[in-house]
């Protein structure tokens, strides 16, 4: 009996289908067009149209970190392909598991400087976890298998899958792989137990102990098995950026966010802790500012990473864990828990005192008596209003910073931004992403307006799939960050950082078939965010708020400087 | 401190660029890299001369490891092992004079007269990259016309083994 034979159009799709895809975020073009037709036919999973390849990453690699499942993108070839590169990069610097399908032009015109080609495993080879090109039908239904394996696996990352055309036209039967095993590829998740035992020892010894947890806790589904060590120990905790949420900003144990703009209590326990545990962290120049200073102080370090690369890179660990954080965690907490010895509760209670005083600084502290609307107040009212239940994305500026401060994130995966690569024009993608993912959810971006500008098309795809996103703009007619750079470090000389010639957001929004506000007195910041989140609650609501141009993020670490080098409001 | 690794690797197209690729993104040096397939032919080894102070090995290890067609390495540095390298060297071999000192040479480097022109002697030598220096310094420099090294390829002593 002859097997029915499937074109690799109807490949993929099936592909997608089998991996259980609910949305596949993209645009089309000649070289996908095989692939777009078989789209038209099936029902397996909704195609969202962006406005932009780069919005189509953005949001796949959102809903991802939003709900810990495989985000996928689908691009044509050449532009396509070249569009969804910053996205790609932002995805794989955070860790965002991802598969992106790129056409390529048909085989045989490969290395022809054929219309619309590129090179795309060439270009997408130094910022994917692993790429590939196809060239056998046959090889379509594995690739894709491997592909969401490996994004999916391990330190999880990006896979870009590259198909030609004539490729989405050949047949052949079809049979997607149940399981894959790579023989070079095989994650280590479970710790190594001496070392875990080790570990959880030099915990019990710490006098002066801080517990830095990372974005791999969130990645990692490890927030629970955080929490119940920091718990039981009773030690202070300090979030990254990314890791923001995977401890309840509001708990009493909680230091806040450490790094550039990280607390004044953070960092200093962090340059003068005694036994430092790093948990899906990094160690990264933005955390810990510069490598020397931190280490003139001697303490003993225990880092747990799924990824064997990311330890002794730029801090020489003491005790090095190479696993699943959440496992690793788990296993530390039953030895924890077993052991009937207890840390030395008077140099806890000495080092929280010392803490305390640390805290005392109120370094979160800003002017709230003048005329102006700061942004740090429309923060804190979005926090109210919300009940720090809405999902935040964020843009990349002085808005990325205030939200990271003053939104107390108390659950994993509600704070989406771009941390490591720090891509402005991520947050109206990234909130889109979140809403389809969660369509009964409150989701907020925070953004400038620099940053708005940069995808500000999409405000289309958000009228098209009736988002109801609320855009809170903090808008200081300045490319903030920049400029708040300049007046630090470049004596005031505010080199094209001024964004002249501002649209009139709240018209644009209308155009756009939106609700548009703009807010100019602090008086009307809370009524406004409550209008939005009531009256205006099925719509999309952008909100322009006019706020103190010359307002600064503080507390901040100049780049190249120790931890403990913090310039204070 | 120098370091020769090797590196069993998936025998796939893009497999070298990301290596190569890798060690340029992160500035880390390649003395030498030489990559062939293996007695599997879906395999292919790879030797890799490099330099770097032991953090940079150490991360250089790491990153190679952490590439999705990487099956297994091995610094040979850390134990007994043997490199080799071929080396072919044109030089000018004119005169009776010139030919009778050329394949002495050669002969004392235990090396070999591949080809024989009017003007030139072409002269294969194998063996650890210090002993093809010491052949090249042995020459009169204006003798040498051209000369095209391989790069080292390395394997452990004994029980030491690089295999899956
Ligand atoms: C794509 C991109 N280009 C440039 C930068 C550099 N950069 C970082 S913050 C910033 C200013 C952002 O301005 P805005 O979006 O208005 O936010 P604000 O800092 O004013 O809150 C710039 C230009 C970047 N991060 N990303």
């Amino acid at each position: 009996m002859a097997e029915l034979e499937l074109t690799g159009a109807e490949i993929v799709i099936r592909c997608l289908h089998a991996e259980g895809v609910e949305y596949v975020f993209g645009y089309p073009g000649g070289a996908v067009l095989n692939i777009y037709d078989e789209i038209y036919k099936q029902k397996g999973f909704t195609h969202v149209l962006v406005r932009h390849e780069q919005a189509a990453v953005h949001a796949a690699d959102a809903y991802s970190r939003s709900t810990g499942k495989v985000g996928v993108a689908l691009v044509t070839s050449g532009p396509g392909a070249t569009n969804a590169v910053t996205g790609i990069a932002t995805a794989y610097m955070d860790s965002i598991p991802m598969v992106v399908i790129t056409g390529q032009v048909p085989t045989a015109a490969i290395g022809q400087d054929a219309f619309q080609e590129v090179d795309t495993v060439g270009i997408t080879r130094p910022c994917v976890k692993h790429n590939f090109l196809v060239k056998d039908v046959k090889d379509i239904a594995p690739t894709i298998k491997k592909a969401f394996y490996i994004a999916a696996t391990g330190r999880p990352g990006p896979v870009v899958v590259d198909i030609p055309k004539d490729i989405t036209q050949h047949a052949c039967a079809f049979d997607y792989p149940e399981a894959i095993s790579l023989r070079s590829y095989n994650p280590t998740s479970k710790g190594h137990a001496g070392q875990i035992k080790r570990a959880a020892q030099m915990l019990l010894e710490a006098k002066r102990p801080v517990i830095y947890a990372g974005g791999g806790v969130v990645l990692g589904n490890a927030s629970a098995a955080l929490t119940e060590m920091a718990r039981e120990l009773g030690y202070p905790v300090t979030s990254t950026l990314m890791g923001l949420g995977g401890y309840k900003a509001n708990d009493p144990l909680s230091l806040g966010m450490l790094g550039m703009h990280g607390t004044y209590e953070a960092n200093m326990a962090m340059q003068h802790c005694d036994v430092l545990i790093a948990v899906g962290a990094r160690f990264d120049d933005r955390v810990i500012g510069n490598p020397k200073h931190f280490a003139k102080e001697a303490r003993r370090i225990i880092h747990i990473d799924i990824d064997p690369s990311s330890i002794s890179k730029r801090v020489k660990v003491d005790v090095p864990i190479v696993g699943d954080v959440g496992q690793v965690l788990e296993e530390m907490n039953r030895l924890l828990k077993v052991g009937n010895e207890r840390a030395d509760q008077a140099a806890l209670k000495a080092w929280w005192a010392q803490i305390e005083l640390w805290r005392a600084q109120d370094c979160l502290k800003y002017d709230r008596g003048t005329d102006k609307i700061k942004p740090q107040y429309v923060v804190e009212k979005l926090y109210e209003i919300t009940k720090g239940e809405a999902f935040v994305t964020s843009d990349v500026g002085q808005h990325q910073m205030w939200a990271a401060q003053y939104y107390k994130f108390d659950q994993p995966r509600r704070w989406i931004n771009s941390g490591g690569l720090g891509t402005m024009g991520v947050g109206l993608p990234y909130a889109m992403g979140v809403q389809l993912a969660h369509p009964d959810a409150m989701v907020a971006c925070i953004t400038g307006e620099g940053s708005i500008q940069m995808n500000i098309q999409e405000l289309s795809t958000c009228k098209e799939y009736k988002l109801p996103l609320k855009i809170i703009l903090l808008n200081n007619g300045y490319l903030g960050m920049v400029r708040q750079w300049q007046e630090f470090f470049y004596e005031e000389r505010y080199a094209e950082s001024y964004v002249a010639s501002l649209p009139d957001f709240a018209k644009l929004a209308e155009a756009y078939g939106h609700v548009g506000m703009r807010i100019e007195k602090p008086e009307e910041v809370e009524p406004a965010l409550r209008r939005a989140f009531t009256e205006h609650k099925e719509q999309l609501v952008f909100m322009n708020f006019i706020t103190d141009p010359r307002e600064n993020v503080y507390p901040m670490i100049p780049a190249g400087k120790g931890l403990s080098e913090m310039i204070l409001v | 401190m120098r370091h020769i690794i090797s590196v069993l690797m998936e025998n796939e197209a893009g497999a070298l660029s990301r290596v190569a690729g890798l060690f340029s993104a992160r500035g880390y040096n390649i003395e030498s890299l030489t990559v062939a397939p293996t007695e599997d032919a879906t395999l292919s080894r790879m030797t890799i001369v490099t330099r770097g102070s032991n953090e940079v090995i150490e991360q250089i290890t790491k990153q190679l490891n952490k590439l999705i067609d990487v099956i297994k390495m091995q610094d040979l540095s850390d134990g007994e092992h043997i490199e080799r390298e071929l080396m072919l060297v044109k030089v000018r071999a004119a005169s009776g004079e010139q030919r009778e000192e050329m394949k002495r040479l050669a002969d004392i480097f235990r090396g070999r007269v591949i080809d024989v022109a009017d003007k030139t002697y072409t002269i294969e030598l194998t063996g650890p990259g210090s002993k093809l220096d010491a052949f090249l310094d042995a020459l009169e420099p204006g003798a040498i016309l051209e000369t095209v090294r391989t790069g080292a390829s390395g394997i452990g002593r004994g029980d030491r083994m690089l295999k899956i």
